[in-house]
C-alpha cells in the first residue's frame, strides 16, 4: 500500500459519479472543487483514501468523492475517525464536519481527537447557521443572532472555532475561506502534509439562511483591508501594499497599526512552529479585539507524537517482546492444573 | 504451570462433599484477595468451585459500616456444581459491619468465625448494634468461634519490626491461614504467592507469617470440634484453570481474532462491571489487539465501529447505560452492515443502579432499544467459562453476516470463577470470511462497477470491501440505500425492500445457529424451565435436587436471543408448564408468549443477587400446584 510509485491521478479520478445536491450557490460548491483540484497533486491513491463525515449540509462530501466514506452520525464523525485512523495507519484520512456537528454535538469527539493527536486532516465548514435543519442559530453564531429559534436574538456568546482548537492543543491549526480555492488549496495541502490531527476551519458562505455572514471580511471590495494571512516567518502586514501590521504590546495585547508609524522591525514576525500556543490563540481572536480584521494561514503546526503511531509502536514491542500471540500459552497464563 | 499439589498432613480431617465458605469484612480489608486465594488454592487442589463476589459500588464507603462490607462467597466441592451456594455454611467475619450485614445468610448452626478485636464500642456503634452480639446471646444459633485476629497478627509480626497498625492490614492474611486449616488447603500455593505478589519486603514477610499464624492458631486451638477436607472432584479428564467471566469473554475475543485472521479493535470507555475486559485486553497486544480507552461510551462505540469499515473485529464493551449511549451508532451499524460486537455486562439498574451487584434485565434494550426497524443478533453468556464460546460464537456471525452482535453477559458471571477445560485451540471453529476484491455488477453496456450492497444469495450479507482495496471505493452512510447499487435512496419501494432485508438477514441466522434442546425429563416432564444467561447454574441445581426429589421437570437453556432456535416453539409446546425465570421482571417470559402463544409464567428477582437453587426449586415445586 505504501508504494514507492507516486499514484498519477485527475480531477475526474477524485470525483464521484454522485449528483451534488447543496443548494446553488453554496460555499461548498468551492471546496469540494478545491479539494478535488489538490487530490491530484497530493500523490496520493483514491483507494487509500478515506472522507468521513457526520451530519449537516457539510457531511453529504463524502458522497462527492471517488474515494472510500463514510456519512456517519451527528458530531461523531472524529471518533468513528479515530477508530479507523488507529486501526489503519496506512490511509489517508479526511473529516468533514461543520460548525454544529463539530462544535455542538460533536465538540468532546472533536477536542479528543485533536488532543490526543489522530492522524486525521479536519475540515470544519463555518458557516455560522444550522444549514439542513433549515436555519437555527449555530454554537458559531454571533450574540444576539435573530433565527427560528432565538426569535428574540440568541443570548449566548458563540466558539471560536480556532480557540477550540488551540485549547485542545491541536498540533496543526489553520483558517481559509470558501471565495479563494488557491488559498484553500494551499493550506489544505499543509494539513495534509502534517503527520497528527490538522485541524482547518473555513469560512463557508450559506447562502440561503445566513448569506454574507463574512462579507465583511471575505468579500472582494474588503479583502485587503480586512484579510491577514499569516505566513511563518514573515512579519504579519496586511493591507494595501502592507501598509498595515500587527504590532504586541507591552500590555501583552495584539493591536493593528500602520507600518509607516511603527517602523517594519517592531511587526511581530509570525512563527507558526511555536510550542506554546499563547500567540497562535492571540493571533486567532485578533477579529474580536480590532474591528474584524481576521487573521487566516497557518496559526500552529508543531511536531507531536501521533496517537495511531503511538498505539502502533505499543503493538511493534510487544511483539518484539513477547513474540507473536501464542492462543495456547494465553490460555495457561493464569495457571493451570490437570485431571486425569 | 502445573501444579502437582499434596495434601496436608496433621490431625486428622473429617471429609465432607461441599462447603460454603464467606468471608466478609470491611472494603479496606482484603476480602476479595482472601477469597479469590481461596479459591484458587482449592481449584489447583483439584476440587469444583463456582463464587460469587460482592462488594460495594464505593471505593471506601466510611470503614466499619455496614454499607462498607465486602463480601466473597465460594463454594468448593469434590462434585460437579454451578452455583457459589445458597448459604453460607461458614461465615469469615471480620467486624460487627460485616457480622451484622451476611449473619441473614449462615445456614441455621453454621460456623461463625468472628474478629473479636474488632468488636470494641466504636465498632459496634458503628455498625448499629445496641449490644454486643457476640454476648447477648443473639449468635445462640450458631457455632461461634471468636479469635482475636488482629491481636494475633500484631503479636505474631512483632519480632519482624512491623508496627502494629501495618501489622492490622495482614489480618485478612491470618484469616486466610485459619480457614485453610479447617478446610486442609495446602499452604505453599499461597506461600508462593504471597512471594511473586508483594514487592514491598516488609509486606510480603508480614502477610506470610500471618497466614502461617493462622494456619498454626487452627492446629493449636481446641476452638474447633473438627477440621474438614473436601476432596477433588471427579472432573473430566483435561488441563484446568480458574476463570472469570470478564477474563473469559476477553480471550474468546483474542481467540476470535485468531481464529478470524483479523485484528481485534477495542474501543470502550471504563464502566463497572465491565472494565476488566478492556483492562485484561489492553495486555495482549502481541496478538495485534488495538485497546483504545475512548472520550465517552459514544466515541468508544464510533471508533469499533470506524475500525470495522477499516477491516479490524470491532469491539465495544460496556454495562446498561453505556448501552443507551451506544445506541445510535449500533442504529448506523444495522444500516451500514458492517460487523461490530457491542458487549454488555449487565447490572442492577436503571440508571447507575446497583453498579457492582448483577442484574439481566437489558434484554429488552438489546432486543430493542434502537429507533426504527433494527433488528440484530442478540446471544448470552450462561457460565463464566462460557464466555470464552460466547464471543466466538458472536464475532462468528458478526463476520458472516455482516452485522452488530450484542453479547449480554452480566456481573455475577463477569466477576464470578469457575474451573475451566481448556479447549482443544484445534477444535475451535474457523470463522474466517473474505473481503471483496473485484467488481461485482456488470451493467447492461457491459461496463463494471463495484456494488456495495449486492447481497450474498444465501446469507444476505453484503461484501465487505475495506479501504487500500483498489476499484472499490465506496460510500456507505446513515441515509437509506438503494438495494444493490447503494447510492442514496428515498424512493418507498426501496425502503420497504431493505427494511424487509434486513430483517430476513437476521431472521435467516435462525438456520445457523444449535436447535433448542431440552434436557431432564424430556419425554414426561410436567414443567419445563425455560432459561437464558447466568440464571444457568441456579436452574442446573434445582432441576437436579427437583429431579431427585421425583418431580418430573425439563430445561431448556437459550444461548441464542435473537434469533431464538427455530425449533423453540414447538419443543416448549410439548410441556403443560413452561416457567421462565430471570434476573428481571420477566422480559423473555414476554418474548416467548409473543412469539409462540404459550402461558409462560414468569419468575422473577431483581435483588442484584443470582436466584438461589432453592428459590427455584420453590418456584418449579409452585409451579405444579
Amino acid at each position: 500500500m505504501s508504494d514507492t510509485i507516486v499514484p498519477v491521478t485527475t480531477k475526474k479520478d477524485w470525483t464521484s459519479d454522485q449528483e451534488v445536491r447543496w443548494c446553488p450557490g453554496c460555499g461548498d460548491y468551492g471546496i469540494l472543487l478545491a479539494v478535488q483540484q489538490l487530490m491530484p497533486e497530493l500523490g496520493v491513491a483514491p483507494e487509500n483514501t478515506v472522507f468521513i463525515s457526520g451530519i449537516g449540509c457539510s457531511s453529504r462530501f463524502p458522497y462527492y468523492m471517488n474515494t472510500y466514506g463514510m456519512h456517519g452520525i451527528h458530531g461523531r464523525a472524529p471518533a468513528i475517525a479515530t477508530g479507523l485512523a488507529v486501526a489503519r495507519p496506512d490511509l489517508d484520512v479526511w473529516v468533514i464536519t461543520g460548525d454544529g456537528d463539530g462544535l455542538s454535538i460533536g465538540g468532546n469527539h472533536l477536542i479528543h481527537a485533536l488532543r490526543r493527536n489522530v492522524n486525521l486532516t479536519i475540515l470544519l465548514f463555518n458557516n455560522r447557521i444550522y444549514g439542513l435543519t433549515k436555519g437555527q442559530y449555530s454554537p458559531t453564531s454571533e450574540y444576539g443572532k435573530v433565527t427560528k429559534s432565538t426569535p428574540y436574538g440568541s443570548v449566548d456568546p458563540p466558539f471560536n472555532p480556532l480557540s477550540v482548537a488551540l485549547g485542545a492543543e491541536a498540533s496543526f491549526v489553520a483558517r481559509t475561506h470558501d471565495l479563494d480555492r488557491k488559498h484553500m488549496m494551499e493550506i489544505f495541502r499543509q494539513a495534509h502534509a502534517h503527520r497528527g490531527a490538522s485541524f482547518v476551519e473555513i469560512f463557508q458562505n450559506c447562502n440561503v439562511f445566513n448569506d454574507g455572514a463574512f462579507d465583511s471580511v471575505t468579500s472582494r471590495q474588503v479583502r485587503e483591508e480586512m484579510m491577514i494571512d499569516l505566513h511563518h516567518g514573515q512579519p504579519i502586514r496586511f493591507g494595501a501594499d502592507g501598509h498595515k501590521g500587527v504590532v504586541m504590546g507591552t500590555d501583552g495585547r495584539l493591536r493593528i497599526v500602520e507600518v509607516a508609524e511603527v517602523g517594519e522591525d517592531a511587526i511581530l514576525v509570525h512563527d507558526a512552529t511555536r510550542d506554546d500556543p499563547g500567540l497562535a490563540f492571540a493571533l486567532a481572536r485578533l477579529s474580536v479585539e480590532e474591528h474584524n480584521a481576521t487573521t487566516f494561514g497557518v496559526f500552529r503546526s508543531v511536531d507531536r507524537p501521533d496517537y495511531g503511531m503511538g498505539i502502533g509502536r505499543q503493538l511493534a514491542e510487544a511483539s518484539e517482546k513477547r513474540g507473536p500471540g501464542d492462543l495456547a500459552t494465553l490460555l495457561r497464563s493464569n495457571g493451570t492444573w490437570a485431571v486425569n | 504451570m502445573t501444579d502437582t499439589v499434596e495434601r496436608p498432613t496433621g490431625r486428622e480431617a473429617e471429609t465432607i462433599t461441599r462447603v460454603v465458605v464467606r468471608f466478609a469484612g470491611d472494603s479496606g480489608d482484603g476480602m476479595q484477595l482472601t477469597g479469590d486465594r481461596f479459591t484458587s488454592v482449592s481449584a489447583t487442589f483439584g476440587n469444583d468451585l463456582s463464587t460469587l463476589p460482592e462488594y460495594p459500588a464505593e471505593i471506601r464507603a466510611p470503614a466499619g459500616t455496614v454499607n462498607g462490607v465486602s463480601s466473597f462467597q465460594v463454594q468448593i466441592s469434590d462434585h460437579d456444581i454451578t452455583t457459589p451456594g445458597d448459604e453460607p455454611s461458614v461465615l469469615i467475619a471480620m467486624n460487627p459491619a460485616a457480622l451484622k450485614a451476611d449473619l441473614g445468610r449462615l445456614e441455621p448452626h453454621g460456623l461463625l468465625i468472628v474478629n473479636s478485636d474488632a468488636f470494641g464500642e466504636r465498632d459496634l456503634a458503628k455498625a448499629g448494634y445496641a449490644a454486643n452480639p457476640l454476648t447477648d446471646d443473639s449468635l445462640a444459633g450458631y457455632r461461634v468461634v471468636e479469635v482475636p485476629m488482629t491481636s494475633l497478627t500484631q503479636k505474631a509480626t512483632e519480632s519482624l519490626g512491623v508496627k502494629p497498625r501495618d501489622a492490622e492490614r495482614s489480618k485478612n492474611f491470618f484469616a486466610l491461614g485459619l480457614v485453610s486449616w479447617l478446610y486442609s488447603r495446602p499452604t505453599q500455593p499461597t506461600l508462593d504467592w504471597i512471594e511473586g505478589r508483594f514487592k514491598d519486603e516488609l509486606v510480603r514477610i508480614s502477610n506470610a507469617t500471618a497466614f502461617n499464624a493462622g494456619y498454626n492458631f487452627g492446629e493449636t486451638t481446641e476452638q474447633f470440634e473438627h477440621r474438614y477436607e473436601v476432596m477433588p472432584a471427579k472432573l473430566p479428564a483435561g488441563e484446568y484453570t480458574n476463570i472469570s467471566g470478564n477474563v473469559a469473554l476477553a480471550w474468546g475475543l483474542v481467540a476470535a481474532g485468531q481464529l478470524a485472521k483479523l485484528p481485534i479493535f477495542l474501543g470502550s470507555y471504563p464502566i463497572t462491571p465491565a472494565s476488566d475486559i478492556l483492562h485484561e485486553l489492553s495486555k495482549h497486544k502481541h496478538f495485534g489487539v488495538r485497546t483504545v480507552q475512548a472520550e465517552d461510551e459514544i466515541a468508544a462505540a464510533g471508533m469499533a465501529l470506524g475500525a470495522a469499515f477499516a477491516g479490524h473485529i470491532g469491539v465495544t464493551t460496556t454495562s446498561g447505560p453505556g448501552v443507551a449511549l451506544k445506541s445510535e451508532t449500533t442504529s448506523l451499524a444495522v444500516s451500514l452492515e458492517l460487523p461490530f460486537l457491542l458487549i454488555d455486562v449487565q447490572r442492577g439498574g436503571p440508571s447507575t443502579g446497583l453498579p457492582t451487584k448483577t442484574e439481566a434485565a437489558d434484554l429488552n434494550i438489546a432486543m430493542y432499544g434502537r429507533h426504527s426497524e433494527a433488528p440484530l443478533p442478540v446471544v448470552a453468556a450462561y457460565s463464566p467459562a462460557n464466555c470464552f464460546d460466547t464471543a466466538i460464537e458472536a464475532a462468528r456471525i458478526a463476520l458472516k453476516y455482516r452485522t452488530p452482535v450484542i453479547v449480554l453477559s452480566d456481573g455475577y458471571l463477569a466477576n464470578g470463577s469457575e474451573p475451566w477445560c481448556l479447549p482443544d485451540i484445534a477444535s475451535l471453529p474457523d470463522i474466517s470470511v473474505q473481503f471483496a476484491t473485484e467488481l461485482n455488477h456488470t451493467n447492461d453496456d457491459g461496463t463494471e462497477e463495484f456494488w456495495p450492497y449486492l447481497r450474498d444469495p444465501e446469507t444476505l450479507a453484503r461484501p465487505w470491501a475495506i479501504p487500500g482495496t483498489p476499484k472499490l471505493m465506496h460510500r456507505v452512510g446513515g441515509l437509506e440505500k438503494e438495494d444493490g447499487r447503494g447510492d442514496i435512496s428515498y424512493t418507498p419501494e426501496n425502503h420497504q425492500r431493505m427494511i424487509d432485508l434486513r430483517a430476513a438477514k437476521i431472521a435467516g441466522i435462525a438456520n445457523d445457529i444449535p436447535p433448542a434442546v431440552a434436557v431432564g425429563d424430556v419425554e414426561d416432564a410436567d414443567v419445563c424451565v425455560l432459561g437464558w444467561g447466568s440464571t444457568w447454574a441456579a436452574i442446573d441445581a434445582a432441576v437436579q435436587r427437583t429431579r431427585r426429589r421425583g418431580v418430573k421437570v425439563a430445561w431448556v437453556h437459550l444461548t441464542h436471543l435473537n434469533p431464538l432456535p427455530p425449533n423453540l416453539g414447538e419443543v416448549l409446546k410439548k410441556y403443560p408448564r413452561v416457567i421462565v425465570p430471570e434476573l428481571n421482571l420477566g422480559q423473555l417470559c414476554r418474548i416467548v408468549r409473543a412469539e409462540y402463544l404459550i402461558d409462560a409464567k414468569a419468575v422473577t428477582k431483581v435483588q442484584g443477587l443470582p436466584f438461589t437453587a432453592r428459590e427455584l426449586e420453590d418456584a418449579i415445586e409452585g409451579a405444579l400446584q
